[in-house]
């Protein structure tokens, strides 16, 4: 087969393959604004008959979506501010500053990264009960600010960082502090994005956790509230999907906007040793 | 400006590798000093413990009348200029400059005017606003200088700052340095592991080697005294030709070589103490621009002469290095590139005998009779 031959088949399999990965969400959005019923008909339609906001006035009228939207949103903010800057600061310590039993502890890190986070979740939920945090946002986010993935990437990627140049800066006068700040932060930054986009995906897309830990349904999340109201509307699969849209879009937007640096820093590690 | 002063400093890692044997000397103020020697002889630790950014496991560091031990490198009053430049690669050339200053509370004004001298000093004007990356070897290399240049500080240490630029670069930037220091009349320690870069740019130069100093004296002293055959062999390129032999007392004074007898007395010029080393084993050295293609007849006939074959000959240009073997000694000569004999030509070469070095093989240090 000649070179052109075989790109144009190569070609055809990954817009198949786009196209299978696509249609699901497609299909979400066109459902999104249909009718009530109109997607349980056979065979269901590709495109709404007659195109209606009205899920989504539902949602945001009677279901109170705008509240469950805001608190996901503000939740995933704060977890990836704070995991940034806890993971940071514990990955820069770990790759270039000298304490004692610094490679136990992470070795010991590195060890517990193995154990699934469903098994520390009864001990974690114990701990948050005896700390009087259950039912609070902060029960969600405490557990979320330091995280040994997090501290690992960023000591990888702190590690290429020359030694040269924190010395250059602590000659120049700088504290650890602003060494930190001002030199290793802006080192950091591709892999930081990177983690932001981690973070906040994960904790966006987090339904088990928030769902033990929040009973008050003012402090639902976006995915606890898409469950609820599944269960609630078994039937009204319009109405879901708009759900479904709003749940997906806000990470689908960031995660498009950020894929340039979000690839490059997974891509980053493997070049750079 | 200050002076520096190490007194029996050590550094020992891990309580068994042992980087700096007890290393004592003195920088005076406005003093150029290059620490040279072999990779891992202990010289940028050396730097590094003058700079604080390695504590001596004993010893004491004194800059000026203070005793720094103790005192953290940004309180030490120097500044460094580091073989990778260590340029913050996020800043530009303005604020890679300017940061010290920032950090030190100076003011904007001041600030402004210190970039500003020392931009103009190291011909950087042009590039304040650009990023390191955007910078040739050659001008990274100049921003780093004046990095330590706007500090205006008591000493600057410089480690290997050339070894990352190319052959004619580095020329140029040597060249800058020596105008720099002249300039500033600063004290400057010098890091390198290039003789050349010793020799040219040092005041006094201090051989390194196993972590222990081998000698400290101007350029020029330690390459035509120097101390040992660590620092012989180690200074000079070509190396010193060294020949193993034994001084005996027959019909004048002779270096017994094995496969031939130098007649070092025909021109007089053996001291009374030689005689005291009569028998002894010697390692006897010889810089190859000191031996001589040998002609028939004229004055050389006074001077002792060796038999040996032509094996490779290397011009270079303004000169020519020729590979010659006598007995089983191969010898390097340092030559002018003209009327040279071929490859395989039996030659005779001639020294002065007051260009011989004598050093004692078992401790390897020098005979100071000739």
């Amino acid at each position: 087969m000649s070179t052109s031959g075989a790109r144009a088949l190569l070609h055809a399999l990954l817009l198949g393959a786009a196209a299978i990965t696509l249609f699901p969400l497609l299909w979400m959005l066109s459902v999104s604004f249909m009718a009530g019923g109109e997607a349980s008909a056979f065979p269901p339609p590709l495109l709404p008959g007659h195109a209606t906001l009205a899920n989504y006035r539902q949602l945001f009228g009677q279901q109170n979506i705008g509240r469950y939207l805001t608190n996901s949103l503000w939740l995933a903010a704060l977890t990836t501010l704070l995991s940034l800057l806890f993971n940071s600061l514990a990955g820069y310590a770990f790759a270039k500053l000298h304490f004692r039993g610094r490679e136990p502890i992470l070795r010991v890190l590195l060890a517990a990264l193995v154990i699934p986070s469903q098994v520390a979740m009864l001990p974690l939920f114990l701990l948050m009960k005896w700390l009087g945090l259950v039912n609070t946002y902060a029960a969600v986010v405490v557990p979320a600010m330091a995280g040994i993935f997090g501290v690992f990437l960023v000591r990888q990627y702190a590690l290429t960082i020359p030694d040269e140049l924190l010395e250059a800066a602590r000659i120049d006068g700088a504290s650890e502090l602003r060494i930190f700040t001002s030199i290793v932060l802006p080192a950091l930054r591709p892999i930081l994005v990177t983690l932001a986009v981690f973070t906040f995906l994960g904790s966006w897309n987090d339904f088990m956790w928030p769902l033990i830990v929040l009973t008050d349904q003012d402090l639902y999340t976006l995915p606890i509230a898409l469950a609820t109201l599944s269960r609630e509307h078994v039937q009204d699969y319009e109405l879901m999907m708009a759900g479904a849209v709003l749940t997906v879009l806000p990470v689908l937007v960031l995660f498009l906007a950020l894929q340039r640096y979000y690839i490059r820093g997974i891509l980053m590690g493997s070049v750079k040793g | 400006m200050a002076a520096v002063q190490l007194e029996r400093v050590r550094k020992v890692y891990g309580g068994k590798h042992i980087a700096v044997v007890d290393a004592t000397f003195a920088v005076a103020d406005a003093e150029f000093v290059v620490l040279v020697g072999p990779s891992g002889c202990g010289k940028s630790t050396l730097l590094r413990i003058i700079a604080g950014l390695e504590s001596p496991t004993s010893g004491t560091v004194r800059i000026g009348s203070r005793i720094v031990n103790d005192v953290a490198p940004k309180d030490r009053d120097i500044a460094m200029v580091f073989q990778s430049y260590a340029l913050y690669p996020h800043m530009t050339v303005a604020e890679n400059l300017s940061f010290s200053l920032k950090l030190r509370g100076q003011s904007r004004a001041e600030i402004e005017r210190r970039v500003r001298a020392s931009a103009e000093v190291l011909g950087l004007t042009e590039l304040l606003q650009r990023r390191p990356r955007q910078l040739s070897g050659g001008q990274r290399q100049r921003v780093a200088l004046g990095r330590a240049l706007v500090r205006d500080p008591e000493v600057f240490l410089l480690d290997e700052p050339l070894s990352n630029l190319d052959a004619k670069l580095r020329l140029g930037v040597r060249t800058e340095i020596a105008k720099l220091h002249r300039r500033l009349g600063a004290t400057m320690i010098y890091v390198t592991h290039d003789q050349i870069e010793a020799m040219t740019l040092g005041q006094r130069i201090v051989v390194l080697n196993g972590g222990e100093i081998q000698q400290i004296d101007a350029p020029m002293k330690v390459y035509e005294r120097p101390a040992n055959l660590f620092v012989a062999g180690f200074i000079g390129s070509p190396a010193m030709n060294f020949l193993r032999g034994r001084l005996v007392q027959q019909d004048g004074l002779h270096l017994e070589l094995g496969f031939t007898r130098l007649h070092l007395a025909e021109c007089g010029a053996t001291g009374p103490d030689l005689a005291s080393l009569v028998g002894a084993e010697v390692i006897a050295g010889l810089r190859p621009e000191d031996l001589r293609l040998g002609a028939a007849g004229g004055a050389l006939v006074r001077q002792p002469r060796l038999s040996a074959v032509l094996e490779l000959i290397e011009p270079v240009g303004n000169e020519a290095f020729l590979n010659a073997r006598a007995g089983d000694t191969e010898l390097m000569l340092r030559v002018p590139p003209h009327g040279l004999p071929a490859p395989g030509d039996a030659v005779t070469l001639t020294f002065s005998p007051d260009r011989l070095h004598l050093f004692d093989p078992q401790t390897g240090r020098r005979f100071e009779h000739l």
